[in-house]
């Protein structure tokens, strides 16, 4: 067993790892926005039923999600509605968007209330107060919990090989079949370095959002 | 006439009435002070004027045009609202600078904001720009920062801050500029720099309503002042006339109190 061939098809599975940590990324940070907004609506049923959404997706195992997404539907209709991998993406942006929008709720909630009152007053609409001066200092605020949540993001993906998906594990898994152990141990590798460039990328960005105060 | 008419504007919060009818007028170029204890409504009227919190009933007219009549404006447009509180600047006791824009930008943003909004062609719109820009350096030339143009709000003194609050509110050229205890948060030492800058805006017949705990100051620039008490106006008039020869009983009380020194 060569360790360059362990390590090609290791990387064959990181690169399923890396598809869905992007995919569940992009779709979930903008699907969270929209999530903590309604659960942050003055319509009271809206808020209250986002809410309890929240609370079932926060509060049932992500693996159980990832299983009832693939097989439940096939259960029902007598046939699987999405694919594998659809299924695993549509899991983790649910699972994660909701995550993200407590995060996104929390941010918003903590700016004071002077800085609408100071662009209301200024003549600005509602949504010039939201994107020109509420959503940088939100950001400011929420990078490290998202950070955290992302870094997790990376380890979840392992989940996805409840459903056979070949992501890294399960690669190593392939190997462990025969008796080998160390591809295993090896992935953390892999996760390390994916999880250290974003630490740095995270650095940046807060790096970046140093120059004021909020 | 007047440039300012507020007739009988009362607000409740819940069961709890903050104004209990308000009535007055304030010409062209005057400062006007509201004095009173802490609960007496002075934040709230000041709020209502920007509109802040909508008044159950009253109205208010600027040059004698009613702006707000609270029978007609049950339930206010967010595009009328905003032309409305146009006619009113507000400095904040809190100062609430915009903490990622520097001072130039937090001047500029609410005049670049509104001349988006209009359709203009890009050499009208430089040509705007350019305006506002100068305009934002004119005001930072009278507050006095001119050095500290490119200074984040987190870089300045609260003294600093609040004078830039008071170039932001000016740049959209209200016809009504009002504070809430503008020196309330700052250090004693730095009061001084910020009741300075709003006494040359007197000098240079800016109309003015003033929420304040600093008699003296009080006393000092305005033309009127109004003692409020428990949600009503209790005495009115000039600052002799309420300063040294208060006629109510609770103003006399408030004064004592304000004034006494240790």
């Amino acid at each position: 067993m060569g360790f360059w061939e362990v390590t090609l098809s290791l990387l064959e599975g990181l690169e399923q790892t890396c598809l869905i940590f992007a995919l569940t990324l992009v779709l979930a940070l903008p699907l969270g926005l929209v999530i903590s907004f309604a659960s942050m609506s003055k319509f009271k049923p809206l808020a209250y039923i986002t809410k309890v959404f929240v609370w079932i997706i926060r509060g049932v195992p992500l693996m159980l999600q990832v299983i009832i997404v693939f097989y439940v539907p096939g259960f029902l209709l007598g046939t699987p509605l999405f694919s594998r991998f659809a299924s695993v993406i549509a899991a983790f942006v649910i699972n994660y968007a909701c995550y993200f929008s407590e995060i996104y709720r929390g941010g918003i909630e903590s700016i004071s209330k002077g800085q609408y009152e100071a662009g209301q007053v200024l003549g600005m609409t509602k949504s010039q107060i939201f994107f020109k001066i509420v959503l940088k200092q939100v950001v400011k605020r929420i990078l490290p919990p998202i950070s955290n949540e992302v870094i997790t993001l990376v380890k979840d993906t392992a989940l996805a090989r409840v459903i056979m998906i070949v992501e890294i594990i399960q690669a190593a898994q392939n190997y462990a079949a025969y008796g080998f152990m160390w591809p295993l141990f090896y992935t953390a590798v892999f996760y390390l370095i994916f999880v250290g460039i974003l630490t740095l990328l995270f650095g940046y960005f807060e790096k970046k959002l140093d120059y004021f105060k909020a | 006439m007047a440039l300012l008419e507020v007739k009988n504007i009362t607000k409740s919060f819940g069961k709890t009435e903050v104004l209990k009818g308000i009535d007055f007028s304030l010409e062209q170029g005057k400062v006007l002070s509201i004095i009173g204890s802490s609960g007496s409504g002075k934040t709230t009227l000041l709020r209502c004027l920007n509109f802040l919190e909508s008044p159950d009933t009253g109205t208010i007219s600027i040059n004698g045009k009613t702006i707000y009549n609270a029978e007609q404006h049950k339930k206010i447009k967010d595009d009328e609202l905003r032309s409305m509180r146009l006619h009113f600047g507000l400095v904040f006791q809190s100062f609430n600078l915009f903490p990622q824009y520097n001072v130039i930008e937090n001047i500029t943003l609410a005049p670049k904001l509104r001349l988006e909004e209009e359709k203009l062609s890009a050499a009208q719109k430089k040509a705007r720009i350019d305006e506002i820009n100068e305009n934002a350096w004119a005001l930072l030339k009278k507050i006095d920062l001119t050095e500290k143009a490119k200074s984040y709000p987190c870089e300045l003194s609260g003294g600093q801050q609040q004078r830039v609050a008071i170039a932001r509110a000016l740049a959209l050229s209200p016809d009504i500029l009002c504070f809430d205890e503008p020196t309330s948060a700052l250090d004693p030492e730095l009061t001084g720099e910020v009741l300075r800058v709003i006494r040359e805006l007197k000098d240079s017949n800016c109309t003015m309503i003033v929420v304040t705990h600093e008699m003296e100051f009080a006393k000092n620039i305005s033309d009127e002042v109004i003692f409020m008490a428990n949600g009503v106006i209790e005495e009115q008039g000039t600052p002799e006339d309420v300063f040294d020869n208060p006629k109510s009983p609770l103003t006399q009380s408030f004064l004592s109190k304000s004034l006494e020194s240790f």
